[in-house]
């Protein structure tokens, strides 16, 4: 049988030592071993992006990765963005944009434009919708959503 | 959805890679980007027994450019060559391609080794690969051998690395005059048709590499031939684009038919030509 695996991840900066099983996903291992419950499940298909946060400052789909494939890396994920209770730019703009109704698809789209963001300064719409394309909202129609990261670009 | 039980492994050079992969035969799988094998794993159609992550491999990351000539490692993610400048001034068509694969998810995981392995006949890479020519290099037990495009591409999802072996390096001459036009399958954004152009006015020669239409990416003899040795006026590539299905039996499924598949084939062909030509 698969035999299990130690790991050492830095999530929003706090280091977590876990043996894991190797075919472990990283979307449960954040929610179930960490509890951190932010990120979310939506298709498990890689196709809707709900899970998607940061390894090593890059948007991943954390239910297409293993567990064991971030074993040294730094993720981030919805839960490390404020500081200090002060939302992140994003969150501002998906505050003040209304860029969210159910708020299921939200901590991914917040996590993919947060890379988009620190790529580049002042991405133009279309650049925003290039970037969020793997992130669908059942809710929205988008277009609050670009509102909101082009009002957390005009923040920074 | 849980992939089926697996020990896993993260060798830190190639050799060890490779005696891992000679040792545990049908048993092991390498693992890059992952973004085609979890997939896999997860709906149970891969069940390796190993899984051999490359992911940490030294030496399959970088993109080199010497003399017109590039060397992009195999482990070189879709994301770092759409960002590449190096890249986007010697080989625009490279940079069109990696930009548009998938999203950006996709793009910061997957890999251009794994995605030409994987050959999948809606997969973007290999139009690009077969328009340049590419030279395959590939490290096995018995040491590394070299494969040029036109004969890595054997069948649907299969190519000339054989199980044992390690893709490595994929090296082509760097071509300013080159473009990729593609139309995508709305919700998954893999390649209905997709067409990389490559066009050198000086030699009055052009390659055109076409993905998405038939069972195997192809390049179109059809069109090359019939521009050979012509001035690449825009009316003479438009007409020989007309042939860009020639020949071929193209795939029909729920996203599109084979006749419209040919279109598309005939289209793309004219403007990636167009593009090209106008670099
Ligand atoms: C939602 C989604 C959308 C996508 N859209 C597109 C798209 O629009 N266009 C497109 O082209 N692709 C698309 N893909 C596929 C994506 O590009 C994959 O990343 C790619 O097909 C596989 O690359 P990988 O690095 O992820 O390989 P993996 O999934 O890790 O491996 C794929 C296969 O190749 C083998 N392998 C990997 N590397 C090597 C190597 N160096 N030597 C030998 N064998 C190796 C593995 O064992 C495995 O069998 C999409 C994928 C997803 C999930
Ligand atoms: S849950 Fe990961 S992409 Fe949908
Ligand atoms: S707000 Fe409901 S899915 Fe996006």
């Amino acid at each position: 049988m698969a035999s299990p695996v130690q790991i050492r991840v830095t999530i929003n900066g706090t280091l977590h030592t876990h043996e894991v099983e190797p075919r472990l996903l990283l979307v449960h291992y954040l929610r179930e071993v960490c509890g951190l419950t932010g990120t979310h499940v939506g298709c498990e298909t890689s196709l809707c992006g709900a899970c998607t946060v940061l390894v090593d400052g890059k948007a991943v789909k954390s239910c297409t990765m293993f567990a064991v494939q971030a074993d040294g890396c730094a993720l981030t994920t919805i839960e490390g963005l404020a500081v200090n209770g002060d939302l992140h730019p994003v969150q501002e703009g998906f505050w003040e944009r209304h860029a969210l109704q159910c708020g299921y698809c939200t901590p991914g789209m917040v996590m993919t434009a947060v890379q988009l963001l620190a790529d580049r300064k002042r991405p133009t719409r279309e650049e925003i919708a290039h970037a969020l394309r793997g992130n669908l909202c059942r809710c929205t129609g988008y277009t609050h959503i670009i509102d909101a990261v082009e009002h957390a670009a005009a923040r920074r | 959805m849980f992939a089926a039980p697996f020990d896993y492994a993260r060798p830190k050079t190639l050799d060890e890679a490779l005696s891992l992969l000679s040792k545990h035969g049908d048993e092991a799988r390498l693992l890059a980007g992952g973004h085609s094998l979890i997939p896999a794993m997860k709906l149970r159609l891969a069940q390796p027994r190993l899984v051999v992550d490359i992911g940490r491999l030294d030496g399959l990351r970088q993109i080199e450019a010497r003399d017109g000539r590039l060397a992009i490692g195999a482990m070189v993610t879709h994301a770092e060559i759409a960002a590449s400048r190096t890249l986007a001034d010697l080989c625009p068509l490279l940079v069109e391609v990696a930009s548009a694969i998938g999203d950006l998810q996709v793009r910061n995981k997957g890999t251009i080794g794994g995605s030409l392995v994987h050959a999948d006949p809606a997969g973007d890479w290999p139009a690009a690969i077969l328009a340049l020519d590419a030279e395959i290099e590939i490290a096995g037990p018995q040491g590394r051998r070299t494969v040029t495009a036109g004969a890595f591409f054997t069948g649907i999802l299969e190519t000339a690395v054989k199980p044992g072996e390690i893709l490595c390096e994929i090296r082509v001459t760097a071509a300013a005059a080159s473009a990729y036009v593609k139309t995508e399958q709305k919700a998954s954004g893999f390649a209905l048709c997709g067409v990389a152009a490559v066009v050198d006015a000086t030699a009055r020669r052009v390659r055109v590499g076409i993905t998405g239409v038939a069972p195997v990416p192809y390049r179109a003899a059809a069109v090359e031939r019939a521009l050979e040795g012509q001035a690449l006026a825009e009316g003479s590539l438009a007409a020989a684009a007309g042939q860009a299905a020639a020949g071929v039996t193209p795939l029909a499924d729920i996203h599109a038919s084979a006749d419209y598949r040919a279109h598309l084939a005939r289209v793309n062909t004219a403007r990636a030509l167009q593009r090209a030509a106008s670099r």
